[in-house]
Order: C-alpha cells, then sequence, then structure tokens
C-alpha cells in the first residue's frame, strides 16, 4: 500500500516537473534593465575600484560574479543559469566556446581602446586560439615557468629537466591540473603542449610517473604559500604569482624553462546571447584603457597586454621586469593552449588518472 | 493514523521527489548514456578499470580506519558528556560545533599551515629539540583531516543516543550485579547502537567522496574516488563518467540501507 | 583521579579541535599576507574588513540563507521522522536510504543536477534557488539527528497519554516533543553549520551577483585568501563563544526543561 503511494506521488512529481519545464518554455528570461552588464571573471581578477568608476562613469550597474575556473564557468554559462554579458576565459576555454557557438563576435569599432592599447603581438597570439582575432580581447597574460629558492638549490635552475632531478626528490611542487602537468612533460621530451599523438603522450605520461616520486605535492594555488614558506626548492608557477612571492621571499628567483612553456592569456569575450551586447561593449573598452588597465595590474600584478597601462607603471623595476614583461622572441617553444577536443580531453584525463593513481 | 500520517509525510515525500529523486534520474540520466545521448553502460564499468578500482579501494580504506578513529575517539567523549551536568549540555554540544563555523576551506589550510614540514608544529617539535613529524602529504595526513572535520558528526549523534538511555535501567543493572563491563556491553552499548548507526553514515559517507582534504592534505599524490569524480566535472568536463562512477558510489547507500536494517532489527530486539 | 583523566581527555580533544581555529586567529593578526610568514602583528584587516561592504554584505546572504534553510529543513525533517516512524519499516528503510543521497552523493554531482533542475524549472537563479539548494541538502542532517531519538522512544507513553484524555496534538507536544527536542537541537545546528559550510551546492545554484562568505573564499583561493576573512572568521567565532558563555553563566533557574527531567528522574 505504502509502497503504491510513494509511486505516486514519484509520479506526480514528475508530472510538477513537466509542467514547471513546460511554463519555463513560455517565456522566463528575465532579461536585464536598461543600464546593466553582468560580467563573469575569475576570483579577485580585477581592482574593484575600476568597477566603481566604470559605474560612476558611464551610469550602468555592474553585476559582477566571479569563477574558480574555466570548467567551473562553462557549464553555468552553457546551461544560461545566468544570463552574463562579459566573460573572461582562457585561450583554450575560448577556442572551445567558438567551437560550440557561444560567443558574439566583437565590434571592434565600438572598443576603440582594445586595438590602440593593447600590443599587436597579444592578438598575434590570440590567434592560436581565435584564428581572426573576431572574438577575444586580451586582459590578463603571463607564462608558466619554475620558481625557486636560491638557498636551496645547487645551481641556477635553467629547465624543466632539473624537475627530474633527484637531488631535488621531496622538494618539487608540481601543477595539479591535467593540461598544465602535461606541458611539463612534453616540453621536456620536445612535444608540442598541443600534441595528441598517442605515443608522444604515453612518453610523456611515463615522463611525469618516473618523477612523481620526487615530487612532495601537486598543488595549484598552494604553491605560492608553500614557496613562500621554505617549504619547498622548486615549484611551477604561473609568471603573475612570481613578482608577489619575491616580494615575500627574496630568495626565489623565477625563470622561464629553456625548453619552452606556456604562454596563456586570459581574455574578455561576449556571449553570443548576452542580454547587454552595448553596455558589455562599453564595459570592454573602459578596461582597456591606459588608466584602467594599469590600476589593474597593479592590484592583480598579472602582466597586462595593454602598452599604454605599461608606460604609466610607475616602478621602473617592473616595467622593464622580465618576469612581467619578458620578450618573448628571446625564447624558443613557446605556445599556448588550444582545446583539444572532448577526445583528447578524454585522453589526456584518462593518462593524468594512470599517474595519479600509480 | 493512517490518513494523519500520510499527510505528516506529505512535505517531505514531495520535496524529496522534487529536490532528491528528480535530480537523481537526472544523474542517472548521464551515467546511462554517452556523449551522443545513446544508452551505455560503459560508465558503470568504468570503475572496473585499474585506476578507478585502486581509488575506491583507497577510499573505502581511509574513510574505514577515519570512521572507526572516530568512534573511538566519540564513544568515550560522548558518555563523559552524557555524565556532565545537565545545564552544560547544549553548552557542550555547541562547543563541538563551533569550529565548524569557520569556513571548511579555511580550517583545512590551517592544518597545512600546522603540519608543513616548516609548520607550526614542527616549530614548537625543534623548540623543544623533539624529532620532528612528516606526515603531510601522506594518507595519515588525510585520515588525520577527515577525523577533525567529521568528528562532530561521531559525537552528536552518539552523545543523543547516550543521553536518551534511561538511568534507571542502568542503576537495575547495577543493582542486579552487574558489574561496569558488564552493564557497558550489555546496556549502554546496544541501547546506543541507533547512535552509533547514525553517527557511522555520518562521517563514513562524507569521508567516502572527499576530495578538498586529499587534495590539501595529501599533496594530491594519492587519488581518491572523490577526487576522479570531480577531476571529471571540473577538468574533464566528463559529466557522464562523472555521473556515472557516482551512481556506483550509490551502490553504498543501498549498503549502507541493508547494514543499517540488519543492525536496526538487532536493535529493536534488545530494547525493552 | 578518575574525574582527572576524563578531563585530560576531554581537553585533549579540545586541544585537536581548536588548534587550527588557534591558527586562524593567529593569522588575523599576520601583517604579511601569506600564511606562510609572520610580518608581525597587525589590526589593519580588522579595518580593512569593517570597510568591505563586498564581504559584509556576503556575510549578511550567508546568515540569512543559513538560518531559513536550517528552521524549514528542521520543521520539514521532524515531520518527516514522525511520519516515518510509524511507516512499515521497509517502506522507512527506502525513505532513510532516499534521505542519505544528497549526503553520499559528491557535492559538485548535487550542485550540478539541481542547477539543471532549477534551469527545466525556469527559476531565476539567485536567493531563492540558493535557499532551496541548501533547505534540500539540510533535511537528510535533521533526520538523520532527530530519527534515532524517535526510535528510542517509548510509543507507549504517547499512548499512554492519549488514554489520559490528551489531544494528539497536546500529547504530541507535552510528551513526545521534549524527548526529541536535543535531537532537533541538534540537527537544527547542524543543518546550520552546513548551510554556513557549504561551497560547491551554493556555486551552482547561485545567480550572479549573489555572493556567500563560501563562495568569496573559494575564489579567493586563487590569488591568496585575504586576511580579512581570517578576522572575520575570528570575530564570528568570538562572538559566539561570548554569546554561549553569556546564556551558560544566566543561572540555572531559568530551565525548567531541565528541572523536570531531573526530577522524573529521580
Amino acid at each position: 500500500m505504502r509502497h503504491r503511494n510513494v509511486k505516486n506521488k514519484a509520479l506526480l512529481g514528475g508530472i510538477m516537473l513537466l509542467a514547471a519545464a513546460g511554463m519555463a518554455g513560455c517565456g522566463s528570461s528575465g532579461g536585464g534593465k536598461g543600464g546593466q552588464v553582468i560580467v563573469y571573471n575569475w576570483g579577485e581578477y580585477i581592482d574593484p575600484e575600476t568597477i566603481e568608476m566604470f559605474e560612476e562613469e558611464t551610469g550602468i550597474e555592474v553585476v559582477y560574479d566571479e569563477f574558480e575556473t574555466n570548467e567551473i564557468m562553462y557549464p553555468k554559462v552553457e546551461s544560461g543559469a545566468s544570463s552574463y554579458d562579459v566573460v573572461c576565459p582562457s585561450d583554450y576555454m575560448i577556442s572551445k566556446m567558438i567551437a560550440n557557438d557561444m560567443l558574439a563576435e566583437i565590434n571592434f569599432d565600438n572598443i576603440p581602446n582594445a586595438k590602440k592599447n593593447i600590443g599587436a603581438q597579444y592578438y598575434e597570439q590570440s590567434k592560436g586560439f581565435d584564428p581572426e582575432n573576431q572574438y577575444a580581447v586580451p586582459y590578463c597574460w603571463g607564462t608558466v615557468g619554475i620558481l625557486y629558492n636560491k638557498t636551496m638549490v645547487e645551481e641556477p635552475i635553467t629547465g624543466w629537466a632539473q624537475l627530474w632531478d633527484e637531488k631535488y626528490a621531496d622538494n618539487i611542487l608540481m601543477q595539479d591540473s591535467v593540461r598544465d602537468a602535461f606541458m611539463v612533460a612534453e616540453k621536456l621530451n620536445g612535444f608540442s603542449m598541443n600534441t595528441t599523438d598517442p605515443q608522444e603522450l604515453e612518453t610523456a605520461k611515463n615522463s611525469l610517473i618516473e618523477q612523481k616520486p620526487l615530487v612532495q605535492a601537486y598543488v595549484i594555488d598552494q604553491v605560492r604559500d608553500k614557496m613562500i614558506g621554505n617549504e619547498a626548492a622548486i615549484g611551477v608557477i604561473y609568471s603573475g604569482e612570481a613578482i608577489y612571492t619575491q616580494r615575500e621571499n627574496p630568495d626565489l628567483e623565477y625563470v622561464i624553462p629553456e625548453e619552452g612553456t606556456n604562454v596563456w592569456i586570459d581574455s574578455w569575450v561576449i556571449l553570443k546571447d548576452a542580454p547587454n551586447k552595448e553596455n558589455a561593449e562599453k564595459f570592454i573598452d573602459f578596461m582597456c584603457r591606459g588608466d584602467i588597465a594599469v590600476k589593474n595590474f597593479e592590484y592583480i600584478t598579472y602582466s597586462t597586454p595593454n602598452d599604454a597601462a605599461r608606460e604609466l607603471i610607475e616602478d621602473e623595476d617592473i616595467r622593464n621586469s622580465e618576469i612581467a614583461f619578458p620578450d618573448l622572441s628571446k625564447y624558443n617553444n613557446l605556445e599556448t593552449f588550444v582545446y583539444l577536443g572532448e577526445d583528447g580531453d578524454a585522453l589526456y584525463n584518462e593518462l593524468w588518472k594512470e599517474v595519479k593513481s600509480n | 493514523m493512517t490518513s494523519k500520517n500520510k499527510w505528516l509525510s506529505a512535505p517531505y515525500t514531495l520535496w524529496s521527489a522534487v529536490f532528491i529523486i528528480i535530480p537523481l534520474c537526472m544523474i542517472f540520466y548521464y551515467g546511462l548514456t554517452d556523449k551522443t545521448g545513446a544508452f551505455t553502460l560503459e560508465n558503470i564499468t568504468a570503475i572496473a578499470t585499474a585506476e578507478h578500482a585502486k581509488a575506491l579501494r583507497l577510499s573505502i580504506l581511509l574513510s574505514l580506519i577515519s570512521t572507526l578513529l572516530c568512534f573511538l575517539l566519540a564513544y568515550p567523549l560522548a558518555m563523559i558528556l552524557t555524565n556532565m551536568k545537565v545545564s552544560q549540555h547544549s553548552f557542550i554540544i555547541l562547543i563541538f560545533i563551533l569550529p565548524m563555523w569557520m569556513n571548511f576551506l579555511l580550517r583545512t589550510l590551517a592544518w597545512q599551515t600546522l603540519l608543513e614540514k616548516n609548520g607550526v608544529i614542527n616549530n614548537i617539535l625543534t623548540f623543544l629539540h623533539l624529532p620532528n613529524i612528516n606526515i603531510i602529504n601522506t594518507p595519515y595526513a588525510i585520515i588525520l583531516g577527515m577525523v577533525y572535520n567529521f568528528l562532530p558528526f561521531m559525537v552528536l549523534p552518539l552523545y543523543n543516543a547516550l543521553s536518551k538511555i534511561d538511568e534507571n535501567v542502568i542503576n537495575a543493572a547495577r543493582d542486579l550485579g552487574a558489574d561496569n563491563v558488564h552493564t557497558f556491553f550489555r546496556i549502554i552499548l546496544p541501547l546506543s547502537v541507533p547512535g552509533i548507526i547514525s553517527g557511522i553514515s555520518m562521517v563514513f559517507v562524507p569521508a567516502l567522496t572527499t576530495f578538498v582534504i586529499s587534495s590539501l592534505l595529501g599533496g594530491s599524490k594519492i587519488l581518491l574516488i572523490g577526487n576522479v569524480i570531480d577531476q571529471e566535472f571540473t577538468q574533464a568536463s566528463n559529466w557522464h563518467l562523472g555521473s556515472g562512477l557516482s551512481i556506483v558510489l550509490m551502490l553504498f547507500i543501498i549498503l549502507n540501507m541493508i547494514a543499517s536494517a540488519v543492525f536496526d532489527k538487532d536493535g529493536e530486539g534488545s530494547m525493552l | 583521579m578518575k574525574n582527572t583523566a576524563k578531563k585530560i581527555y576531554i581537553a585533549l580533544i579540545f586541544l585537536f579541535l581548536y588548534a587550527p581555529i588557534a591558527t586562524l586567529m593567529v593569522l588575523s593578526f599576520n601583517a604579511s599576507k601569506t600564511r606562510a610568514k609572520w610580518g608581525g602583528f597587525t589590526f589593519k584587516w580588522y579595518t580593512q574588513l569593517i570597510q568591505n561592504d563586498d564581504i559584509l554584505k556576503a556575510l549578511g546572504n550567508t546568515l540569512l540563507i543559513a538560518l531559513l534553510s536550517s528552521v524549514i529543513a528542521t520543521v520539514i525533517g521532524t515531520v518527516a521522522c514522525i511520519a516515518m516512524n510509524h511507516m512499515k519499516k521497509r517502506t522507512r528503510t527506502v525513505m532513510m536510504g532516499i534521505t542519505n543521497i544528497p549526503m553520499l552523493n559528491a557535492d559538485i554531482v548535487t550542485g550540478i543536477s539541481l542547477m539543471l533542475l532549477f534551469i527545466s524549472f525556469g527559476l531565476r537563479f539567485g536567493f531563492g534557488t540558493i535557499l532551496l539548494a541548501h533547505i534540500t541538502f539540510n533535511i537528510p542532517y535533521v533526520i538523520l539527528s532527530v530519527m534515532p531519538r524517535m526510535k528510542q522512544l517509548n510509543p507507549s507513553i504517547y499512548e499512554a497519554a492519549l488514554d489520559l484524555g490528551a489531544s494528539p496534538f497536546n500529547a504530541f507536544r507535552r510528551v513526545v516533543f521534549p524527548d526529541l527536542l536535543p535531537g532537533i537541537l541538534s540537527g537544527f545546528l547542524m543543518a546550520f553549520t552546513m548551510s554556513l559550510d557549504d561551497f560547491i551546492i551554493t556555486h551552482f545554484t547561485k545567480g550572479a551577483g549573489v555572493d556567500t562568505l563560501s563562495t568569496k573564499i573559494y575564489t579567493e583561493v586563487r590569488k591568496g585568501i585575504k586576511p580579512e576573512m581570517y578576522a572575520l572568521s575570528t570575530i564570528i567565532f568570538l562572538s559566539v563563544l561570548v554569546l554561549l558563555l553569556l546564556v551558560n553563566a544566566a543561572p540555572d533557574k531559568q530551565d525548567p526543561r531541565a528541572d523536570k527531567k531531573q526530577a522524573s528522574r529521580f
């Protein structure tokens, strides 16, 4: 008896769901009022003052939301749970969003600062994921390199190969994300970091397995605190963190490995079904202004592709810093991640699990 | 009685139908289909691959150890607390819950600060000329993190069950000549079984699926099933495999259900 | 002798539970922004906290959601326990199994499945969707706390009350409810606590511009947790502690229930 009751209620629930789904079809999209722009950015990736300045100058209200990783951002944007206007994904994620037809072409006539202030080489670099430069306006960029503690290593670190040196057993911090970890092993073996060749990936995987006993921990963000606290001698880190960590611990040194590395770019994009496209353009244009971009640079310390902003940096050491603004032509084998498709992702993921469970 | 009962059970039945069962169906949908939407069992059988099976085994092992440790730590504690002055009860319970009001991530990061090679504990040990402990980034640190985070989940139901035991029953046993050991094993322990069961499921279940503790305290060198599922969703964007593996984990609900049904019978049998 | 051993045992457990909390409190006075280095003593994070509208707004949201969701979950959960107690055993086992699902599923699975559900309902993401999600994962904690108490209840007491002429509602209120109360309270507290702490489920069910403390903290991880968060945690912790001490220091007389219970024992 009761049993049937439960079943009935489950059925009832199902019917309710259908009804609700039907109602959802009949226009539930709230849509923004006249003066709004909904921005979805990385956590702590903007100086909050610049948002206030934008609101004051334009009268447009900024609804600001933050995400942790590209992969957590993607389903929220794709599902349309909140109708965002402007998002700031990384390179490979932008190519995925382009592939899935989620982005609107940017009309650069409405964003004059984007062409005027942002260096041409960054657009060139962006072609890896946005071949025609139609969708993305670079916001921050950087390299992935090695941070090492001068007092804890015997000779200067120059390349990835030293992450396989047994001298540094239990003193190495690796990145705990699939693509970043494989990038290191692929560059070590002289492969492209966008390879999907099974043979090459097998080699890279074996390198990582070989390295695992030497690794103290696979970390993402704790690499910063652990390096500052002298927990490890060598860590794989994003260049944007390097300036900050050096300030806290002067023994630390950042180097771009000789075997080549990842040059990443996070860019502003406008979503195809953005409710406030015009305001989105105004927002991006504002963020591309030299005086605003320099404020953001000083707040988040990630390299800015904005030449006008770089001119405005007062501290000469930072303006000419080889870490924040490396001359990329001096390095070999620099690449930018591209989206590898679902099969490529699955393959990488499978191999990474083999490394981790070994 | 029955009609009133129906009315009483309605809110939760409805709620669980809409917010638990339907989402569950969605997980089953994803778990049983592939990218093209075709039916497949691949995501379920994926648990048998070497990496997944190993991760599952490790997770079960670590959560069993943590659950056992929690139980061993919590039971005496709950007994001591039960025997304390009545007016202090709520205060003491709150004291156990209070640490959880500091954010979970912050607390776990604080353990990192404590346990690291140059961490607080080792600094104190060095100062006292004692040997340093080096458990950060090992399974021991993961177990410590699990016990720390889930101990209150064990203490509270145990405390709840123990404080419900009628003192007269205990006194009666004593009057009839039972010694302490006897009273404990024949009276107190059996009467606290419902609390033990809910404590065990409240510790074992979250310990089995955790991934934050293993990545922060285990240095991500140990892959638990929670990490695998998390990685499928947040790094690989493969919801199908993530859901499939979650379905496998759900088998543990069923095991849990069977276990509590079995123990329940004993529990009811031994009740006066 | 035996009492000393007990006290030492409790003290050790407290040390274990509170060592990380003490660490966080110390960090809130650390002039250096990183947790790995002591940069001297400072109050600046506290002054910055008071000026930080975003954090304070998130705090307000967090408390409101935690309070509402735990109250609602406690009501639904307690009623469900009463209902389940009268169910046939097999039905009850099934219901308990269903109850365990939100606890067992990885948070991210629950979070994404609820997100999909809300989308298909056509709900606007924001405060309301977070609240619904929190109620959902809070109910099991209430049920798991109340159910053991329920099972230990002696049904004949309730029936005796009915026989003595009490209405079912009165019999429940005067006889059953007081016995359930500790379970209900700890369930409520547990629910409140879980709601305070949740990140993943909140992330997937929130809308743009609505933040809780957890979502703020987790997104901060990438650039380093702001010491303001340590300061805020310290303040929350201390204020609750002070509140507890005050309540506890108040004379026992205001607790008639305890007296009655004591009386009933002798």
